[in-house]
């Protein structure tokens, strides 16, 4: 245990030599690479378990990386309650998905490659959470996001995966700009990028200086939480394999916004102003992206839709100034949110499609995972005992306290919650079968004990409201009751809804009013923003390029260049025109130049 | 004074034949013109503004013109001998006029 | 002190082996050229431990030449290119004998650009480096070769004419021959003119915007090994004379024209990536990062702070080994499909696995991945420019999403989507390929981590010299 706290840079340095042995040796053989990977996510796990248990034990150590002007960057690792249940929550996590994509990957003839991406995955993410300066942090940041890239694209010869993966890096990446721009204000106003040093001088920040750095760092904290108007590339990045989404796009990277926030809290607390946007940004991707969620036929993109819209939940309770109900609720989403992922990619390894519209009476079929699912879907509706109960309502409870029009519309986002959960359960898993694909069966054990493991973590992880708020320095704030009635009546009015319109009919959306259905086409689409920013910002990016090559680049600045060349070799065949070789034409010139000769010298000497 | 003009007026007619003949032999002839003309003025001018023309001492000077001209007689020839080589090699190969050896430069 | 002289001879002798040992014996020029950048790597390692390699400018040195923390880096990638470059031209069919030859000459003159330690040996190693490279691009080209060896040898040499001058000028105002310790800066009336007749070579050389336009011409013209060289180690000659010339030389003109290089280097970034955004040919968009790059290393040498002056000498060789690999494998790449046209390449992930991991490596080193060599230098840069110019940075993170999208827009379209029938049965790296290409990573990996492998050695150095001209 000891040994574990004192080094917790064990947690990524062991994924890391996982990642590498795993890539370098685990070419073909699915088990030797699948062992690999899971020595490095226990690891992780074990390092977060040993954090928790001992918090004295915690160590610090920073390293000198480069020498700059107003003192050193430096890089190390801060092993504190927040990176504790951070590590926690990405120890379980990737060891239930590294389990499952054992039989889900089964088939796949490149395994080596995608466990050393996901064991690398773990360690990037345990330097983010273990951090100690913001230059390692962002080191982390970046090499997840790279990591999300190449496991997005794994299945990188079908088009709409590659371009998936292309579009969640630079998208995420215009926040990391602000970010980056976070980091310089922060840097020239504190003049350290050490994590504890810089929170130290936060108080004597001028308040303008702490809004624009708090606003930059979330700005990357919304492109990697997926939060709008930068969420796009969170429905997208469902193109990659299913136990990608669990890990990567629903419990951990994506809640490193989240984590981001809390880790630099002291900073946003300085700022209202700057909250009062998390705020904002958090109750509208709640509401919106819930909404969107309601209309989506893929069943992946109704889990990722609702995990944009979790996640805003999460960043409005950081906008409330309670950053540990958001820290709350990242934990709890982590293990409901990964269980229903993995939960769908159980269906669609059994159903072979993931349209909603394809499926049908599944739970028949597939009772495990029908039963992990539910609970799943319960947890993620807010129905007590579940764990997102709990951690819901610490939410609605803190933002009501600071503002009841947001408050209302995370009750609302509540609502719709339960619908569309309730939706995907009916469309998935009651009715009638409606594939094409006849022998459908349970999922193999190797998927289906992950499913039970992450369903008891999804059941229970509501008591670890207690833990979590004293891991990270606070009092656990005690159940609201009116709050809670509230928000459970209107999860289950969104359940009720749900399971009983499309469990009276499972094609009702076919057949929808006409105002209805212009509004549910266009929440289809994601309300067009991702047509928006192809015309806005892509095409004339693009555009812009192209002309300004040719006009800019070839017409004038080569055009000059070429344009010199041209005149000088003109004017030497200018020249050359003299000495044609005609000695007539000579002599007439000597002649001339005599004369003028003797006339310019007479002029002279007059 | 005369002098000077006869030689001015010899040199210019050489010059416009040099410039205007299109056969060789006639260019060559006119450069012997032009270079008569300036072997006169050389002479003309040395014995008449020679510093010190009709003294004693002056008579180093004067003949100084007079010695190069004399040189310039044995360039006149030497050219000549020259021109007239290249010229014979010319009408060798049938060509006597001017455009014809335009190609033979550097 | 002599094994610096030998770091020079070595290549030359090898060159004049090369090209004799052709004619006796058919298909020996690679041998030796191997042999020689073997040995020269050796004898770098040799002179970078045995060298006072952290003590101030021309420690050690007898005037001619001398080994510092400033040049040991750039001596040591150009040691490792020179390898990278016998490797990759390893099938050269014409002329092996001039070709090699060539090569190992352009090494020497490089070597001796940074190691020398005297202002006129360092002029002429700058025009020996010319020579080489214009017959490399000239004779064994692509098609345009000729016009872009052209273009290349006249704009540089106008540039390298103009500075010239400006060392004439230095030296008739005061400034010693020697770059060593005893160089001071000339007369405060003489540096506006010392400062820009030398940034007029500088300038082309690194290149500054709008000064480039050579550059992508002279790179997709060029053989692979002189694409490598030539933005590999050319490049960063322009760098390397800013900080090794024409700071000490004109220190105060330098602080003058601050903003205005600041502001170029700026626009080199943001516009270099741009127009990597509209290339169809591979080796034009690498061509253009290169622009954008070195727009980093100018805004780092404008700031002109150690810690900048740092920043610039790491994102030099890291650029060297990054645009290096990428070069080298869109040489490969050309050697098999005869084509770089963007539109007719795609899945090559799936044809030729090794190119394609390979290549996605060297998009996401250029892309600027923090743990791969491009991160250190550009973030340094940043801090530092944000420090000086505030938000301007704007702009260069802006370029930095660029260079994000237009490297992963080249991977997607080069490497990933579906395989393309015609390069089917393409043939993946050789082991000399691979070989050329982990030299390069590697590298590129320990300089990602550890970025103190080049800036424990830089920094004494430049601080050292910014202290002498007393900013």
């Amino acid at each position: 245990m000891g040994v574990l706290t004192a080094n917790a840079y064990l947690a990524v340095l062991v994924p890391l030599l996982a990642s590498a042995a795993v890539g370098v040796f685990g070419r073909r053989s699915m088990q030797l690479s699948c062992w690999g990977a899971l020595a490095g996510s226990v690891s992780v796990l074990a390092v977060g378990v040993a954090c928790v248990l001992e918090p004295a034990g915690r160590r610090s150590v920073s390293l000198g990386w480069l020498a700059s002007s107003s003192g050193e960057l430096t890089i190390g690792w801060h092993a504190d309650g927040l990176a504790a249940i951070m590590l926690v929550v990405v120890g379980v996590v990737a060891s239930a998905v590294v389990v499952f994509s054992l039989g889900y990957m089964r088939r796949d003839p490149d395994p080596g490659r995608y466990f050393a991406l996901i064991a690398l995955f773990t360690a990037s993410m345990s330097a983010l959470v273990l951090a100690d300066s913001l230059v390692t942090l962002f080191v982390g940041w970046e090499l997840v996001g790279a990591c999300s890239y190449l496991l997005i694209g794994f299945w990188y010869d079908k088009p709409s995966a590659a371009d998936a993966a292309r579009k969640a890096f630079i998208v995420t990446r215009v926040g990391d700009a602000g970010f980056m721009l976070g980091l310089a204000v922060l840097w020239g106003a504190t003049g350290t990028l050490a994590i504890p040093e810089v929170l130290g001088r936060v108080a004597a920040l001028p308040a303008s200086t702490a809004t624009v750095a708090a606003l930059l760092l979330f700005a990357g904290a919304a492109g990697k939480s997926a939060q709008f108007p930068l969420h796009v590339w969170l429905p997208d990045a469902m193109e990659g394999p299913t136990p990608v989404s669990a890990l990567i796009h629903a419990a951990t990277m994506v809640a490193a916004g989240v984590f981001l926030v809390a880790r630099m809290w002291p900073l946003f607390a300085a700022s209202p102003a700057a909250l009062q946007v998390v705020l904002v940004i958090g109750c509208v991707t709640a509401l919106g992206a819930a909404t969107i969620a309601v209309t989506q036929t893929d069943i992946k993109k109704v889990l990722a839709y609702s995990t944009i819209s979790q996640l805003g939940f999460m960043f409005a309770a950081l906008g409330s100034g309670a950053w540990v109900a958001a820290v709350f609720h990242l934990v709890t989403h982590a293990a409901f949110k990964s269980l229903l992922f993995l939960a769908s990619g159980s269906v669609i390894h059994g159903s072979g499609t993931q349209d909603l519209r394809d499926m049908g009476g599944l739970w028949r079929k597939m009772p495990l995972t029908a039963g992990t699912w539910m609970v799943g879907v319960l947890a993620l509706a807010g129905i007590p005992p579940l764990a997102g109960f709990f951690s819901k309502d610490a939410v609605i409870g803190a933002v009501m306290q600071r503002s009841v029009p947001a408050g209302a519309a995370l009750v609302a986002a509540s609502l719709l919650t339960g619908l569309y959960a309730f939706r995907a359960t009916q469309l998935a898993f009651f009715g009638r079968w409606r594939g094409d694909v006849q022998d459908v069966a349970e999922s193999p054990a190797v998927m289906t004990a992950p499913l039970l493991a992450l369903a008891v973590a999804a059941a229970a992880s509501g008591a670890a409201a207690g833990p979590v708020s004293r891991l990270l320095g606070a009092e656990a704030e005690p159940l609201s009751i009116p709050i809670a009635v509230m928000s459970v009546v209107a999860a289950l009015i969104g359940c009720l809804i749900g399971s009983g319109v499309w469990g009276r009919d499972a094609g009702v959306e076919n057949a929808l009013p006409r105002w209805l259905e212009r509004w549910w086409m266009a929440a289809r689409s994601g309300y067009g923003i991702d047509d928006l920013y192809r015309r806005v910002v892509v095409r004339p990016v693009i555009g812009v390029a192209a002309i300004s090559y040719v006009l800019v680049e070839r017409v004038i600045i080569d055009g000059i260049v070429e344009g010199i060349g041209r005149a000088t070799r003109r004017l030497g065949h200018g020249a050359a025109e003299l000495q044609n070789g005609d000695p007539q034409r000579y002599a007439a010139w000597i002649a001339v130049g005599a004369i003028a000769a003797v006339a310019v010298t007479v002029w002279l000497g007059r | 004074m005369s002098g000077i003009v006869v030689a001015c007026l010899l040199f210019s007619l050489g010059l416009y034949g040099v410039l205007t003949r299109r056969e060789i032999v006639a260019v060559l002839a006119s450069i012997e013109v032009m270079l008569g003309g300036a072997t006169l003025l050389l002479v003309v001018l040395s014995s008449t503004y020679g510093t010190g023309a009709g003294t004693a001492a002056g008579a180093n000077t004067a003949a100084s013109g007079q010695a190069v001209a004399l040189l310039l007689l044995a360039v006149v020839a030497a050219e000549a001998a020259v021109g007239l080589a290249v010229l014979v090699s010319l009408v060798r190969h049938g060509k006597t006029g001017v455009d014809d050896i335009q190609r033979v430069r550097g | 002190m002599t094994i610096l002289l030998v770091l020079v001879a070595v290549p030359l002798a090898g060159a004049v082996v090369a090209w004799v040992g052709e004619r006796m014996h058919e298909g020996s020029a690679r041998w030796v050229a191997l042999a020689t950048t073997t040995v020269q790597g050796a004898l770098t390692v040799m002179a970078m431990s045995t060298a006072t390699v952290a003590g101030p400018a021309g420690s050690g040195g007898n005037g001619l030449v001398a080994l510092d923390g400033l040049s040991g880096p750039l001596v040591s990638l150009t040691a490792l290119l020179g390898i990278v470059c016998v490797l990759a031209s390893w099938s050269t069919r014409r002329g092996p004998g001039a070709y090699f030859g060539l090569l190992l000459w352009l090494q020497a003159a490089v070597t001796a650009v940074f190691l020398a330690a005297n202002i006129l040996a360092l002029y002429v190693a700058w025009e020996a480096v010319l020579i080489p490279m214009w017959f490399l691009i000239g004779v064994w080209g692509h098609e345009g070769r000729r016009h872009a060896a052209m273009k290349f040898f006249v704009y540089t040499f106008a540039g390298s004419a103009l500075m010239l001058v400006g060392i004439l000028v230095a030296l008739r105002n005061g400034a010693s021959a020697s770059l060593g310790a005893s160089a001071f800066a000339v007369a405060s009336t003489a540096q506006p003119a010392v400062f820009w007749l030398l940034l007029a070579g500088l300038a082309v050389k690194i290149p500054v915007w709008p000064l480039h336009t050579w550059l992508p011409d002279a790179h997709v013209e060029a053989p692979t090994a002189g694409s490598i060289m030539l933005a590999g180690i050319l490049l960063k000659m322009g760098g390397y004379g800013f900080i090794r010339v024409a700071l000490p030389l004109a220190p105060e003109a330098a602080t003058a024209a601050g903003p205005l290089l600041a502001t170029l280097g700026v626009i080199g970034i943001v516009y270099g990536a741009v127009m990597a955004l509209a290339q169809t040919d591979l080796k034009r968009l690498i061509a253009y990062s290169s622009v954008s790059h070195m727009g980093f290393v100018v805004l780092a040498l404008a700031v002109g702070t150690p810690a900048a002056l740092t920043a610039a000498v790491l994102v030099m060789v890291a650029h060297g080994v990054t645009s290096a690999l990428l070069f080298l494998l869109a040489g490969a790449l050309y050697d098999r499909t005869r084509t770089l046209e963007v539109a007719r390449l795609g899945g090559l992930q799936r044809t030729i696995p090794a190119w394609g991991t390979a290549f996605l490596f060297g998009c996401l080193a250029s892309l600027g991945l923090p743990g791969l060599a491009g991160f250190p230098g550009e973030l340094l840069t940043f801090l530092e420019g944000f420090e000086a110019y505030g938000w301007w940075m704007v702009a260069v993170a802006v370029g930095v999403v660029l260079a994000g999208v237009y490297n992963l827009r080249a991977v997607r379209r080069v490497a990933h989507g579906p395989e393309v029938p015609a390069w089917k049965g393409l043939a993946d790296l050789d082991w000399r390929e691979r070989l050329a290409v982990g030299l390069l990573a590697l590298p590129i990996v320990a300089l990602g981590v550890w970025p103190s492998l080049v800036t424990s050695a830089a920094s004494p150095v430049v601080a050292a010299l910014v202290a002498r001209m007393g900013r």
